[in-house]
């Protein structure tokens, strides 16, 4: 029994580990992309960051950004490779609640649901305002 | 300033913030604050909004490698970021509300405080005493390696870490921090893990901490990509150059030169923060 546990625990977390990390490649390497797009397009234009004015950012939810990622504009892929990367560790919480229900230990089955609900409401724009 | 002289400063500035801040263990989020806000006269929602960002590129990089080694501890990883997430969510939601002025002069303490910590000799707190109902009911003890042979250690103080981890998550989400320091006094010093398995655990947390508070800095319009582009990119880049020199350099020195820098740059936002300078 002992043994089992112990190997089922040793491959989530390597499997959890190679999930973070192409997370974090992947998301970078987009905002990279859209980086070098806006660079392109905005090289040459004044910086205006010395006040923050809520209406400047125009992409602020995850419908306005998958929206927009296919003009190829430099911000909306800039934003699209950030918001991939802020959805590495939430996917990391996912993918631990499959990994506890594996294991049958469903207590953390609703603890890591707790989180992610909880992460939900934020994302779904409830504290924003 | 054009955007490109900007981009390039800002790359150089996060490349920087991110080496130093993995050499001396104080984190990339808190040294590119006071860079672009400071140095750059970059309000200082903004800056919060793209540091937040470069916390989770960081944490989630390095928590890969922790998480293959099975020194994380998993369940009390995810048993405490109920905590952590409902904290960054309380205070990025506080920071829409607060003067900027006072958040810069609580940024300014919590950066003093921290800059002290890593001068701080760590010592190990752990235990075998398995005493804790809590820690029993969560199923918190564990074991990890220790030169190839498991190590068990018990845990305690369950609710004195989690509130803990409520306050480290506020300040995380209120000033766009890591706020690693705290996460290992709530798990050294509180809960009594052995400290390779509190850096590493905190540090996986992180991500998921950074990114709850990040969601709603994303919804309130202080996610610049002009500016989160730059600094996550530098700081990413820069903390792993520092993993790597880390193995090598002796960084005693280096950390009383860093803390002293640190500290006047603390001291400055303090005093820009009380005279109204945001």
């Amino acid at each position: 029994m002992e043994q089992t546990k112990n190997i089922t625990d040793k491959d989530i977390q390597s499997l959890v580990g190679n999930l973070l990390r192409a997370g974090v490649y992947l998301s970078m390497a987009i905002v990279v992309l859209g980086g070098i797009i806006y660079l392109l397009d905005h090289s040459a234009e004044k910086i205006d960051y010395a006040v923050f004015d809520f209406n400047k950012v125009s992409l602020k939810t995850v419908e306005a950004i998958f929206s927009e990622v296919l003009t190829f504009k430099g911000a909306a892929v800039v934003q699209f490779g950030l918001l991939m990367l802020i959805f590495t560790p939430i996917a990391r919480v996912l993918m631990a609640v499959i990994s506890f229900f594996v294991e049958k230990d469903y207590l953390y089955v609703l603890i890591g649901l707790i989180v992610l609900s909880i992460i939900m409401v934020s994302l779904s724009g409830g504290f924003a305002h | 300033m054009s955007v490109l002289v900007f981009t390039l400063i800002v790359l150089v500035g996060a490349f920087l913030a991110g080496f130093l801040g993995s050499l001396t263990g104080l984190g990339g989020g808190v040294i590119i604050i006071p860079l672009l806000t400071l140095g750059l006269g970059v309000d200082i929602h903004y800056a919060i909004g793209a540091s937040i960002i470069s916390v989770i590129a960081t944490s989630t990089g390095s928590a890969a490698a922790y998480v293959k080694e099975g020194l994380t501890n998993m369940r009390i990883g995810m048993f405490l970021e109920i905590a952590t997430t409902v904290g960054a969510i309380l205070g990025a939601v506080i920071a829409v509300y607060l003067n900027a002025g006072y958040v810069a002069v609580i940024f300014g303490c919590i950066l003093i405080f921290s800059s002290l910590m890593t001068l701080k000799k760590k010592v190990d707190h752990s235990t075998l005493e398995y005493t804790s109902k809590g820690a029993r009911f969560f199923k918190l003890n564990g074991s990890y390696p220790v030169k190839g042979v498991e190590t068990p250690y018990a845990v305690k103080n369950v609710a004195g870490g989690f509130f803990m981890m409520l306050f480290a998550g506020t300040l995380s989400g209120l000033l766009g921090i890591g706020s690693g320091a705290l996460k290992v006094i709530a798990m050294d010093n509180i809960m009594r893990l052995p400290f390779k398995v509190s850096t590493t655990t905190s540090n996986f947390m992180m991500g998921v901490t950074a990114a709850a508070s990040a969601v709603v800095y994303l919804h309130r319009g202080q996610i610049d990509p002009g500016i989160a582009m730059p600094v996550c990119i530098g700081v990413l880049i820069g903390a792993t150059v520092g993993a790597k020199v880390l193995v090598r350099a002796k960084t005693d020195k280096l950390k009383i030169v860093f803390a002293v820098v640190v500290t006047i740059l603390a001291v400055q936002m303090i005093y820009k923060g009380l005279s109204g300078g945001f």
